[in-house]
């Protein structure tokens, strides 16, 4: 049986493996991916970010058990991030999720970032059409960690929920640009800590003044009190991502295709960067031309980065073919 | 592009056994050696221990134990290893062990055992000279 056939049939030794050569580069990971894509664009893919500590990985869990009593099958994807120094990581989203272990309706993967800046990793996208087609209705991606710029779930994911806690800081914080104009939901977990009721508080002035940038398409951004470690506030978190589901699935609006739109485009952007610098490197080397070689043109200040590119670029790109 | 593989390792804990500092110790030493180490908590079952590692793909599971349940968890983990043809993934121990014990675990298949007062970089060394990441699967 084939990779492909394997995963499309489910196959948790195959698919995990299959994750792994994407995240490390191996060269024939396009060929699998390609022909899995025909195949993916089934599940709802769920985003779940916000600082370190407030409980993404505790309500990804009990996110997961509410979709297990609703017999969906569940991926998850887990990032922690990578030492810039050591290139190690320590992956520790798991410890929350133990009571899912042995569920095989449940597939969770961690990650490191790998210096990649975002909150997510670089081969995030392609990770999530590998749990798609192998046939998992819901995937919940949990973003590293993030502060107040990182964004780049809400092009991967359906639905994005912002996570806090009480006394992240004052209002003005609320209406700062980034990343709260990226929550289609808001959750104030560990809301039995003093100050929960003026966080939410901030966040309905925050949804009311209608600085999210997408207020225009019809969407009210929910905002739900949680513990997770309690399960308190689960089911209504549970309840407002189907309800944003339904809206979207609805498309009167044409809300669904804006968001097809979006994460077809990073993905697409993704794939061309890579190739494209891929194929340019391929072909210098083959020219006998070393990455090095034009990196030491620069230190050395012969040549500016900007001519260098541009020279390498009119070379290149007569006649191209990959 | 393509940048070398990373060694991934599974550091768990069966059994009850509640005291999982060393097993953070060693956590802490393998990120700094450059490996992605999947961390789970205390209180692991052999059957989650082998579920985890193959879903997370690791090529090494370092257990460690200290409450002398190793000679049911440590065979056991072997064998859910041969059920799910994923014998290609290594184990080694960590912990408290008496020594008469050490030979029988290898004979079920654990590549090496560790006693208290062995250093972190001899434990990085010969996971360095022992286990390399396995290679990408064929199309």
């Amino acid at each position: 049986m084939s990779v492909v056939e394997q995963i499309l049939k489910g196959d948790v030794r195959a698919t995990a493996r299959l994750l792994r050569d994407i995240d490390d580069q191996m060269p024939n990971t396009h060929e699998i991916l390609r022909e899995l894509y025909p195949h993916t664009g089934k599940a709802h893919v769920i985003g779940f970010t916000g600082s370190p500590g407030v409980g993404k990985s505790s309500l990804v869990d009990q996110l997961a058990i509410c979709c297990r009593k609703d017999d969906l099958t569940v991926g998850i994807l887990a990032v922690d991030p990578t030492s810039p120094f050591t290139g190690g990581a320590i992956l520790g989203d798991r410890i929350r999720m133990q009571r899912h272990f042995l569920d095989g309706g449940v597939f969770i993967r961690s990650l490191a970032t790998r210096g990649h800046f975002g909150g997510l990793t670089r081969s995030t996208n392609d990770m999530i059409n590998v749990l798609d087609a192998m046939g998992k209705d819901v995937i919940l991606v949990e973003t590293v960690g993030v502060g107040q710029d990182e964004v780049e779930v809400a092009n991967s994911a359906h639905t994005t929920v912002l996570i806090t806690i009480p006394g992240m800081g004052d209002d003005v914080q609320a209406i700062k640009a980034g990343i709260m104009e990226i929550g289609c939901i808001f959750v104030v977990n560990k809301a039995d800590r003093e100050g929960s009721r003026k966080t939410v508080r901030e966040l309905m002035n925050l949804v009311e003044l209608g600085l999210r940038r997408r207020d225009s398409d019809g969407w009210e951004p929910l905002i739900i009190e949680t513990e997770a470690i309690k399960g308190r506030g689960i089911d209504e978190l549970y309840q407002a991502i189907q309800k944003h589901r339904e809206y979207l699935a609805a498309n009167d609006r044409g809300q669904m295709d804006d968001v097809l739109h979006k994460r077809a485009r990073s993905q697409l952007i993704e794939v061309l960067k890579d190739e494209a610098l891929r194929t340019l490197l391929r072909r210098l080397e083959s020219r006998g031309i070393s990455l090095e070689s034009l990196i030491e043109q620069i230190k050395s200040r012969e040549k500016d980065p900007y001519t260098l590119v541009q020279d390498v670029l009119a070379n290149e790109l007569r006649d191209f073919t990959c | 592009m393509s940048q070398d593989r990373k060694l991934r390792i599974l550091v768990a804990k069966p059994g009850l056994d509640g005291h999982d500092r060393g097993a953070r110790v060693i956590a802490r030493a393998f990120r700094d050696a450059g490996f992605e180490v999947v961390y789970t908590g205390c209180h692991q079952t052999p059957e989650q221990i082998v579920s985890t590692a193959i879903q997370e793909d690791v090529d090494l599971i370092g257990l460690s134990i200290l409450s002398g349940a190793h000679t049911y968890s440590f065979p056991r983990i072997m064998e859910l290893l041969k059920e799910h043809r994923a014998q290609d993934i290594q184990v080694i121990g960590g912990g408290i062990f008496p020594l008469e014990d050490i030979p029988k675990l290898k004979s079920v298949g654990i590549k090496e055992i560790f006693e208290p007062g062995a250093k972190l970089q001899d434990i990085v060394d010969w996971i360095r000279s022992n286990i390399t990441p396995r290679t990408g699967m064929a199309a």
